[in-house]
């Protein structure tokens, strides 16, 4: 049932809008754009030398799950490069059952989306925006 | 007498299911509807005594699928008011556009232009943008008005000698504004041009006369008027289509082949290349036989009934804004809205879990949801099975997705 999708811990992140808004002079920015729902992420980084985000800010015209997850990817993301982020998001993919074994926090408040496959793009969104902007 | 909206009702055995302990209230009839025990019993009546392939056998099951589909172009031809020699039978309404963007579209002159609007499908944009690539006509865009309607005050400026066809929907999916054709039409003829009507959202709500209405092509799909899926309508007079070359090869379609030349057969029957669906072609005439019998002055009163409780229900909930007219006049039961601070798949999630359907996101037409720089819409959209108690609990469902979602 959708209303258990919509738990506290999902509304929570996605009210933290944690990392929400614009870099004033971003190392890279990507967008990604979901065609069948129309959602939309653009992720503006900053990074060291070595390839490792020093600021992370996201912009998400799309639904509460995306707000979300790029709300729990933007508190995380500081430190790490693309190996750190694509760690992280094997948690992602864990917690809505894409990947076996348990997901680590913040992830952990999606496992209601496992139960809705058509939702799922919709919390992947913002990490294959922020695999662009690092890639 | 008043509309009986349970006797529809209960012609459509999928209404009375329960689906986790909650009754269907489905209000997504625009993207497809729901099909009548008059429909499903014409297709099974096909695959259990009829079924066969169509004009070529001499078999009795060819026979009686041949009648089968052969009437159910006249059953169309009855619902559109027009010739059934004039009726082809497509892959649904966007083949039927994709053949008169492929067939029309090559008689057409480089630099010819095409006249559609700015709330238009991308059934009815992405064809023409390819014939565009193919053959270097040039697309013109009628602007819409902020109540969702196209903006035909903006016509004349818009209409040029080398104009040859305007294409619009009939009836907004997103907005469910109805154009007025007669304009439309009057407008066109001052230049020479074509009218073709998209009535993908039109025809789910009752009976036309194409020939009162002036136009020359008209398209719409099975699925979204009662029908089965995996075919629509193409319309078209008959010296247009005469004039008109194949879209597709194949068998059914020709005169006669050598490989030095074939020639074709004439219409429909030369836009019919290969296998036809003859199966929901058949369910599409039991539909259109379904619709002619319905009492449509009752229907037509009591969507009206359930999009005013809609619009007034909306409105008492904080932030709701409903995107398109806002009366009742010149428009059909498809309404848009917004929840400030909900997105629309959010809210369309919501309503789910409280048993009722509706479709949210930008309804396959961007370039307006661009306009008007909206995310998306959440759309209800309304059949004559409808009742209040479906718009009730589809209100209840926003009022929650209200209270908890922001």
């Amino acid at each position: 049932m959708s209303d258990q999708l919509y738990q506290d811990k999902i509304v929570a992140l996605a009210k933290a809008k944690t990392g929400a808004g614009k870099l004033a002079a971003p190392t890279k920015s990507a967008r990604r754009d979901n065609p069948l729902c129309g959602d939309r992420v653009t992720i503006d980084v900053r990074l060291d030398g070595q390839g490792r985000i020093e600021e992370i800010a996201h912009q998400v015209r799309g639904c509460l799950l995306c707000q979300a997850s790029a709300s729990a990817l933007a508190s995380v993301a500081v430190g790490r490069d693309l190996a750190g982020i694509t760690s992280v998001r094997h948690d992602a993919e864990r917690a809505i059952g894409r990947e076996q074994g348990e997901a680590a926090e913040p992830f952990s408040a999606f496992a209601p989306v496992a139960a809705h496959k058509a939702r799922q793009e919709c919390v992947l969104l913002p990490f294959e925006a922020l695999k662009d902007a690092l890639s | 007498m008043s509309f009986d909206v349970a006797a529809v009702r209960g012609q459509f055995p999928i209404l009375s299911q329960i689906i986790d302990g909650r009754p269907i209230h489905y209000l997504d009839n625009g993207a497809s509807a729901q099909t009548p025990n008059a429909v499903l019993d014409a297709v099974r009546a096909y695959e259990t005594t009829g079924r066969a392939n169509v004009l070529r056998g001499v078999h009795r099951l060819a026979e009686r699928a041949t009648d089968a589909y052969e009437n159910a172009r006249v059953e169309v031809a009855n619902f559109l008011g027009a010739p059934p020699m004039e009726i082809v039978f497509t892959g649904g309404c966007t083949a039927a556009i994709n053949l008169v963007a492929y067939s029309y579209g090559s008689l057409l002159k480089p630099g010819d232009r095409i006249l559609l609007s700015e709330l238009e499908h991308h059934s009815n944009i992405v064809p023409w943008q390819l014939l565009r690539s193919r053959a270097g006509i040039e697309i013109d865009m009628i602007p819409v008005t902020v109540d969702g309607r196209i903006d035909l005050e903006k016509l004349p400026r818009l209409l040029t000698a080398r104009t040859k066809l305007i294409s619009l929907a009939h009836v907004s999916n997103v907005t469910g504004a109805v154009v007025d054709v007669g304009a439309v039409v009057a407008a066109a003829k001052s230049v020479g041009a074509k009218v073709m009507l998209d009535g993908a959202q039109r025809a789910p709500h009752g009976p036309l006369d194409l020939p009162s209405l002036g136009v020359d092509f008209y398209v719409f799909a099975g699925h979204k008027a009662y029908g089965p899926n995996g075919v629509g309508v193409l319309w078209a007079k008959a010296e247009l289509l005469d004039a008109m070359p194949p879209f597709m090869g194949g068998g059914s379609m020709i005169g006669r082949v050598t490989f030095a030349e074939t020639t074709w057969a004439p219409p429909p029957r030369r836009f019919e290349a290969g296998t036809p669906p003859i199966g929901p072609a058949i369910g599409l005439g039991a539909a259109c036989k379904w619709m002619r019998a319905l009492d449509w002055t009752g229907a037509h009163a009591h969507e009206m009934t359930m999009v005013q409780h809609l619009m007034d229900g909306l409105q008492k909930i904080d932030g709701a804004r409903i995107f398109g007219p806002a009366g009742l006049q010149n428009r059909y039961p498809v309404v848009s809205f917004m929840l400030d601070g909900v997105h629309p798949h959010d809210v369309a999630q919501t309503l789910d879990s409280f048993g009722v359907a509706v479709r949210a996101g930008h309804h396959c037409a961007q370039p307006l949801m661009d306009r008007f720089d909206l995310d998306g819409t959440t759309r209800v959209s309304m059949a004559p099975y409808n009742n209040g108690g479906d718009i009730d609990a589809l209100l209840t469902g926003v009022r929650h997705a209200a209270r908890t979602l922001r």
